[in-house]
């Protein structure tokens, strides 16, 4: 077996890897980002539509164009590329990570490694919607793949369920390249996407978005030729029976969720049960010291400049440690209140350099304040809600206060601002 | 003297088992199957398991094969290379009076002579299987029970029956059983399908839940058929390790009651429900709001610990009922015409014993003599290569040899292309097809990553348009066409 020894290895070549090798490499360390597929990019290669890069480039760029800045960047800097690199294992008493390739097998060793394993979609059988198993029914993710990579139309007539960022993506897609979309449903009482997502997919092309609404059947005994519909109490969550109606469509979407993808790592570190993704602290370093974790597999973000940041931000903190041989130990757990869902990090330690809190909040206010620390720093908020992200960046005097205060928990709130 | 022509209808693991098993002599064997590939119909959708034998009624047909057929699979799956796990069985009991059946059942497995039955305490299943709810109060043990890929045994026994000799046509429908008048009496004279025409002898019936329209079609006696219907919860293989052994509770009066059972490839199995259909459902095979919950709740009574979130599916599959709840196996009315039908549980345990008594009895008896030997025939079906349960070592000497062997395209379950390629070379054209033969697209992600990857490589390797390639059968085209058309 072929031994490769590096000073950084970071697994998944998406837009967190890319980010984090990239600031790897700028300070003077070897680095070797692996692939899985044929090129870098990960989902941003299929991701024609443009509105990616407003935070991080002042400017909308496609998902090509923007992985293609990084790809650039990788290039110019030295970062090496390993493409078609599975990972079979990773070998944590070693630091070593063993990957079967068409040239063999390959095991790296490596001072330090960064997952930038991103997400996947949830599939259809998860969902345990009764009826027939037909051919037509796609998750979002590889109906995109098919037509704006393989150039093919998985149909004629779609609906879909789910209004995640992706599902309205596909609604306007679909439509753009000639198949009729019937409209997009959501389970829960809001959208699941981005605003803007919801008025330049589907408001300005007719589609209609159902929410409280789900499919609960779908029929077909060979290709799919129907869908059932049903409309939810909003606070009860009963079904309503007189909603009750089918939809003729030959092709399903769904848009029902992303899965952080961890089984490299899950039974070497600590998984949070909210996020679902690994446990890391604001250095983007798992409970091992040589692992560190950004992107989608830390927890699912909407916005791929969040994923950005965060893998640059693991990118220089994994640089600090090869440096230095360690970093801060003592970290401080963070609090979820009440309307606090998913959030990263979900550990701080209060030595370090300022950064960003990213948060989800459980649902929709129409004004909030994010409480940290029971009133240590109070932001207001307008208009929150569980599709968008609110970033909090906690300053170095913020957290010289928690340290004087010697506060053990983070705790963070959201409230309604009545 | 010519080759008598026999003609299997139905590529089940009945059919595929009769037909290889018929290779073995000096006849002229063809199979027909309506569906694009083996093994997809009432035997891709079942519990998959090789039952002990210890509950039929003593008298049964069922009786006669399952123990018999249950003894036979560990070598017929050595000879097919078809993975085959002897796990073992227990039925449990919850209640107090659970334990006069546990001990009838004792009894009645000694009486079908299965041997190493055992009755346990309380104390020993929950050794055993740690994770049975607590208010278990004893088990029946049976060690021969064992769990395989059905979908893979009919497969396999094609790939080697064709090998000897078989002659198969898929995609074909019967239409129609053709007889002639001779001496007074009616014979098979030959099967009409939606293609062709062919000649035969003997006409052997495997048509599964369809095998009562095969029998109307030659116009003898009746099988009285239903198909009943069994719904399945399947969940990842973090799932896989809360059993050990196949758990059955006792037994309602339908049917051997929801189970839970580890899967060949490590998942866990919930299932199946019990619904009789009507006699056209022949393919109803939805699942059912109610049908779902009647399997979680059951399976959450016996054993704890299940994590619906790590859902991988839900499906349904058929099998034929009668009301006698037993096989039709043998001669019929009609010089020729074989019945291997209503083969309801223990069906797919009973295949072998059948397969081996039809072409070693049925089959003479209706020809009249006994047929020579197929000295040529070979059993050996080569396994497929695995990389990913190999040694380091032994994956990368393949690479060596192909560095396909080297590219991952199903991630779950780390499938590489060349076992792709080999499947499609194998005949799998169909997405399921592949599926069923390699297990890529089998796993957590149900295809999210796989799926244009391998319609790819079904379409360079069969020249097969994207558009054209189907899920499984006629009219499951999964692609429609070109953007902006």
């Amino acid at each position: 077996m072929n031994i490769i020894k590096t000073d950084a290895l970071v697994i998944g070549g998406g837009a967190a890897g890319m980010a984090a090798a990239v600031e790897i490499v700028e300070r003077g360390y070897k680095t070797i980002l692996i692939e899985r597929d044929n090129n870098t990019g990960g989902v941003l290669n299929q991701c024609i539509h443009n509105g990616f890069g407003l935070h991080v480039f002042k400017t909308e760029l496609t998902g090509p164009e923007y992985a293609n800045l990084f790809q650039k960047q990788m290039n110019e800097k030295g970062v090496e590329i390993h493409s078609n690199v599975f990972v079979l294992n990773i070998d944590n008493e070693n630091k070593s990570v063993i990957t079967v390739t068409s040239k063999g097998m390959c095991e790296y060793r490596t001072k330090v490694l960064i997952m930038c394993t991103g997400a996947r979609e949830r599939p259809f059988g998860n969902l345990r919607i009764p009826g027939d198993r037909p051919a037509g029914i796609y998750t979002a993710g590889v109906a995109q793949k098919f037509v704006n990579l393989m150039n093919i139309l998985p149909g004629n007539k779609a609906f879909v369920l789910g209004s995640g960022d992706i599902g309205l993506i596909m609604a306007r897609r679909l439509t753009l390249e000639g198949m009729e979309v019937k409209g997009v449903a959501e389970l829960m009482p809001f959208p699941g996407g981005l605003a803007r997502n919801i008025v330049q997919c589907l408001d300005d092309f007719d589609i209609p978005l159902h929410l409280s609404t789900s499919v609960v059947n779908v029929k077909g005994k060979k290709r799919l030729e129907s869908i059932t519909l049903c409309e939810f109490d909003k606070e009860t969550r009963e079904p309503l029976k007189n909603s009750i109606r089918d939809v003729e469509v030959d092709t399903l979407i769904l848009s029902v969720g992303l899965i952080p993808q961890n089984e490299l790592i899950e039974e070497l570190v600590d998984i949070d049960c909210v996020n679902r993704g690994a446990v890391v602290d604001n250095y983007g370093r798992t409970s091992k010291e040589w692992i560190f974790a950004a992107g989608n597999n830390v927890a699912v973000y909407d916005l791929v400049d969040f994923v950005t940041l965060e893998g640059k931000n693991a990118g220089q903190s994994a640089a600090e440690y090869i440096s230095k041989g360690n970093l801060p130990e003592k970290y401080r757990e963070v609090l979820r209140g009440e309307n606090v869902g998913v959030i990263t990090p979900v550990r701080v330690c209060t030595e370090g350099a300022p950064f960003t809190f990213f948060i989800r909040p459980k649902k929709s206010m129409d004004k909030a304040r994010v409480i940290i620390c029971d009133g240590l720093k109070v932001v207001t908020k307008i208009a929150v809600k569980p599709a968008e992200m609110i970033d909090i960046t906690i300053s170095s005097e913020l957290l010289k206060e928690i340290r004087k205060r010697g506060i053990e928990k983070i705790k963070i709130d959201i409230e309604e601002v009545k | 003297m010519k080759k008598k022509k026999v003609i299997v209808i139905g590529a089940g693991v009945i059919g595929s088992s009769i037909s290889r098993e018929l290779c073995k002599y000096e006849l002229d064997v063809t199979l027909i199957e309506k569906n694009v590939e083996a093994g997809l119909g009432v035997t891709k959708a079942n519990s998959a398991i090789i039952h002990g034998g210890y509950d039929d009624e003593p008298g049964t047909v069922r009786s006669k094969f399952c123990a018999t057929g249950n003894s036979m699979y560990e070598n017929l799956c050595e000879e097919l290379g078809v993975d085959y796990k002897r796990i073992g069985s227990y039925v449990l009991g919850f209640k107090e009076e659970d334990g006069k059946y546990l001990s009838e059942l004792f009894d009645k497995s000694k009486t079908n002579g299965i041997p190493g039955c055992e009755i346990h305490s309380a104390e020993k299943v929950k050794e055993r299987e740690p994770n049975v709810s607590e208010k278990v109060i004893g088990g029946f043990w049976c060690p021969t029970a064992a769990i395989t890929e059905p979908w893979m045994i009919a497969m396999a026994a094609v790939e080697n029956g064709r090998k000897n000799g078989l002659k198969t046509f898929f995609e074909e429908k019967v239409i129609d059983i053709r007889t002639v008048e001779t001496e007074g009496y009616a014979k098979v004279n030959g099967v009409q399908t939606d293609k062709a025409f062919y000649e035969a002898d003997v006409v052997i019936n495997c048509a599964g839940v369809y095998a009562d329209e095969i029998v109307s079609m030659a116009g003898t006696e009746d099988i009285n058929l239903h198909p009943r219907k069994g719904e399945y919860v399947l969940l990842d293989k973090k799932q896989g390790e809360l059993v050990n052994s196949i758990i059955f509770p006792v037994p309602d009066k339908k049917s051997k009651g929801i189970l839970v059972l580890p899967t060949i490839d490590g998942g866990l199995l919930l299932g199946p429900t019990a619904e009789d259909l009507a006699k056209e459902d022949r393919n109803e095979k939805s699942t059912t709001m109610e049908g779902i919950k009647k399997v979680i709740e059951s399976t959450f009574e016996m054993i704890k610990g299940i994590d619906l979130s790590l859902t991988v599916k839900t499906f349904a599959g058929l099998r034929p009922e009668t009301p006698q709840k037993d096989f039709v196996v043998g001669l019929t009315s009609l010089k020729g015409f074989i019945n291997a039908a209503a083969m309801r549980s223990p069906g797919l345990t009973s295949a072998p014993a059948i397969a081996k008594y039809i072409a070693e009895k049925v089959v003479p008896d209706s020809l009249g003599f006994k047929p020579e030997e197929n000295k040529k025939f070979d059993p050996v079906r080569k396994k497929e290569i695995r990389p990913a349960d190999l040694e380091i070592s032994e994956w990368e000497k393949l690479i060596e040899e192909d560095e396909s062997y080297g590219r991952i395209v199903c991630l779950c379950n780390k499938i590489t292309e060349r076992e792709i390629i080999d499947a499609v070379r194998n005949g799998a054209t169909t997405v399921e097809g592949v599926k069923f033969h390699t297990r890529a697209s089998f796993g957590r992600c149900q295809g999210g990553f796989c799926l244009p990857k391998i319609v790819e490589i079904i379409s360079r390797e069969t020249g097969i348009g994207f558009e054209d390639i189907k899920m499984s059968g006629t009219g499951t085209q999964i692609l429609d066409g070109k953007v902006r058309k």
